[in-house]
């Protein structure tokens, strides 16, 4: 394995294989540098659960820090029952944390030689493919003389080669963006880099894991968010390493509206992105409820996710227009999932999201409001929530439908709008339209992709059965700028000849 | 019963360990006399002696008796280190109490 191609090992820690391209370099020792509370010993650990859990492989954690029973406690909060997995022979850790109330003296040379003799033991009794070591930086404070300890750590690493073991090596370091890490750790270990970073961002925590470099192999660059799942561990979300290798039918589904339909030619794509855009109180609420009725008539799974609105506020909207999800729910065809934007950070509802989704398997899932979604989070964290879901729902070739809410009552753009509107393949917009004293409801579809779609700028009015769409608005202009007024029919027909006289 | 209980960890028959091994002998007959016992460990042939003890470096003194257990790491050639780490009184001190 010395030389030559370098072979990977998959980690198993989901999304993080997906960045490194397959996984760790084989055979080699790789450097997780990050800031105090970064996660750095979760990640360490994990990499050994891991390998217990899904390749068989067993584990050797060399602690330099934290005692092995801290270690053992807390990882059990991630369902690592690490105690047994000792007994079993799967795992075993390497004490080399300082003893609280011992006192260390150096006086003269010396070489790490016991460390690594003690290492080759363990690994050879369980027959260890993996290791984890955190983290370095203690070992410069239990033994003080730095050049010394860089000199022997990289020998170290090098042995660690040599016993055929894949390794994570932790490392502190001070500046989120500053030098890799302390010590010059680096200087030794430097073939393989990863950095946990831990960032304020708006008043937001965001956890991001970034390759930064795998001598002699490829990995996908720049930063990827993390969360830290409780029974799960840490989750990364390699948003712009998805493929967009979803195929596109031309099968088409209804929206719930037969008049929308018609304005669609005959539906939304069954593996579409549709977004409904509109001030507060136009109608999107009520357009996710029709797309899911529409759904479960024809016997579709349809899930919807509610961030505006309780459960109970929702169902009674819904009895308002004429819809029982009660009864709908009952027969296991729709499920509501009602959740407070604040209860999480983003990226821990982007997981449940696609639990949910995984678990219940829908045909079509409607998102109420994108917006709502929006307030927890910084604009960066933001683009990279709607680009990890809409990824996700075009992969499981159902038909989504996100609402967001304009900052504006007439017109007007929003955030999300900006960071979704190019990757949604269908834009309806409902907008208010003032006229003569009087505020109605308009409906457009903006945008189709792959389809033709009508152009009109219809009226939707809302009664005790849900929405209709109506006719077009003839004599307003200017409604999707936000700035409608009245056209009179001669200056309209005035208008009409000035185009078609261009025509002839 | 020896007042002293020392161990003295090395990595192989290295000439590190060699020094280690000399300097703490010299040093224990200098002060000691015949007032302590020395055991040497070798870690690559009973890794798990050094995994008890949780030796991390080469050479490595642990002194177990009188207590506090103690460690002094390196190949001991700093005599006065490890003469006031075993807190062994040297003798132009005792002239002065």
């Amino acid at each position: 394995m010395n030389g030559g191609e370098v072979t990977k090992l998959e980690t198993g820690i989901p999304g993080v294989d997906h960045i490194a391209r397959g996984g760790l370099p084989r055979n080699r020792t790789t450097l997780v540098s990050g800031t105090a509370g970064s996660a750095k010993t979760v990640l360490a650990a994990q990499f050994l659960a891991e390998g217990i859990l899904q390749y068989e492989q067993n584990g050797v954690f060399v602690t330099f820090e934290e005692s092995i029973d801290d270690i053992r406690k807390n990882m059990l909060g991630f369902g690592w029952p690490i105690a047994q997995w000792e007994s079993d022979g799967k795992w075993a850790f390497v004490d080399a944390s300082p003893e609280p109330n011992e006192a260390m003296d150096v006086a003269g040379d010396f070489d790490l030689g016991a460390l690594l003799a003690r290492i080759e033991h363990a690994a050879k009794r369980i027959g260890a493919v993996r290791l984890s070591m955190d983290s370095l930086g203690a070992v410069f404070t239990q033994l003080r003389d730095s050049s010394i300890v860089r000199r022997e750590l990289f020998r170290v690493a090098h042995s660690l080669r040599r016993l055929g073991l894949t390794s994570f090596l932790t490392a502190e370091r001070t500046d989120e963006y500053g030098p890799i890490a302390r010590f010059g750790v680096e200087e030794f270990v430097a073939d393989n880099v990863v950095i946990l970073r831990n960032i304020l961002d708006d008043e937001k925590r965001r956890r991001t894991i970034e390759i930064l470099k795998f001598r002699g192999t490829t990995h996908q660059k720049g930063e990827y968010p993390f969360t830290i799942v409780p029974n799960v561990g840490i989750v990364a979300i390699p948003l712009s390493a998805i493929e967009l290798v979803q195929k596109s039918s031309d099968i088409r589904v209804t929206s719930g509206s037969v008049e929308l339909d018609a304005m669609c030619s005959g539906g939304f794509f069954r593996d579409s992105i549709v977004l409904v855009s509109g001030a507060t109180g136009t109608g999107k609420t009520l357009m996710a409820t029709e797309f899911m009725k529409g759904g479960t008539d024809n016997g579709e799974r349809s899930l919807l996710f509610a961030f505006e609105e309780s459960r109970e506020q929702l169902f009674r909207n819904a009895s308002g227009w004429g819809i029982d999800y009660e009864d709908t729910e009952r027969t296991g065809l729709l499920r509501v999932e009602c959740n407070y934007p604040e209860s999480a950070g983003l990226e821990d509802h982007l997981i449940r999201m696609k639990a949910t989704i995984e678990e219940f398997r829908p045909n079509r899932v409607a998102v109420d409001s994108l917006s709502a979604l929006e307030r927890v989070s910084s604009n960066r964290g933001f683009r990279e929530f709607i680009i990890g879901l809409t990824s996700f729902i075009k992969h499981q070739e159902i038909v989504g439908l996100f609402t967001s809410t304009t900052t504006t009552l007439m017109g007007g753009s929003s955030i999300t709008e900006g960071h979704i509107s190019t990757i949604t393949d269908s834009i309806i917009l409902l907008r208010y339209v003032e006229t003569f004293g009087e505020m109605r409801r308009g409906l457009t579809v903006l945008k189709m992709r792959g389809s033709k779609h009508d152009k009109d700028i219809r009226e939707l009015s809302i009664d005790n059965e849900g929405m209709h769409i109506k006719g077009p608005f003839r004599d307003v202009a200017g409604i999707i700028s936000g700035n409608p007024h009245q056209v009179f029919r001669t200056e309209s027909e005035r208008l009409n000849g000035l185009f078609t006289s261009d025509e002839s | 019963m020896k007042d002293y209980v020392l161990q003295l960890f090395v990595t192989g028959k290295t000439s590190r360990s060699q020094r280690a091994i000399d300097n703490i002998r010299r040093i224990c007959s200098e002060h000691l006399g015949f007032d302590y016992k020395l055991t040497i460990v070798d870690v690559l042939e009973s890794p798990q002696l050094a995994e008890d003890q949780k030796v991390l470096a080469t050479p490595t003194l642990v002194k177990l008796m009188p207590p506090p257990v103690r460690r002094i790491v390196g190949d001991l050639s700093a005599a006065d280190v490890v003469t006031a780490a075993l807190d062994i009184r040297v003798e132009n001190q005792e002239a002065n109490p």
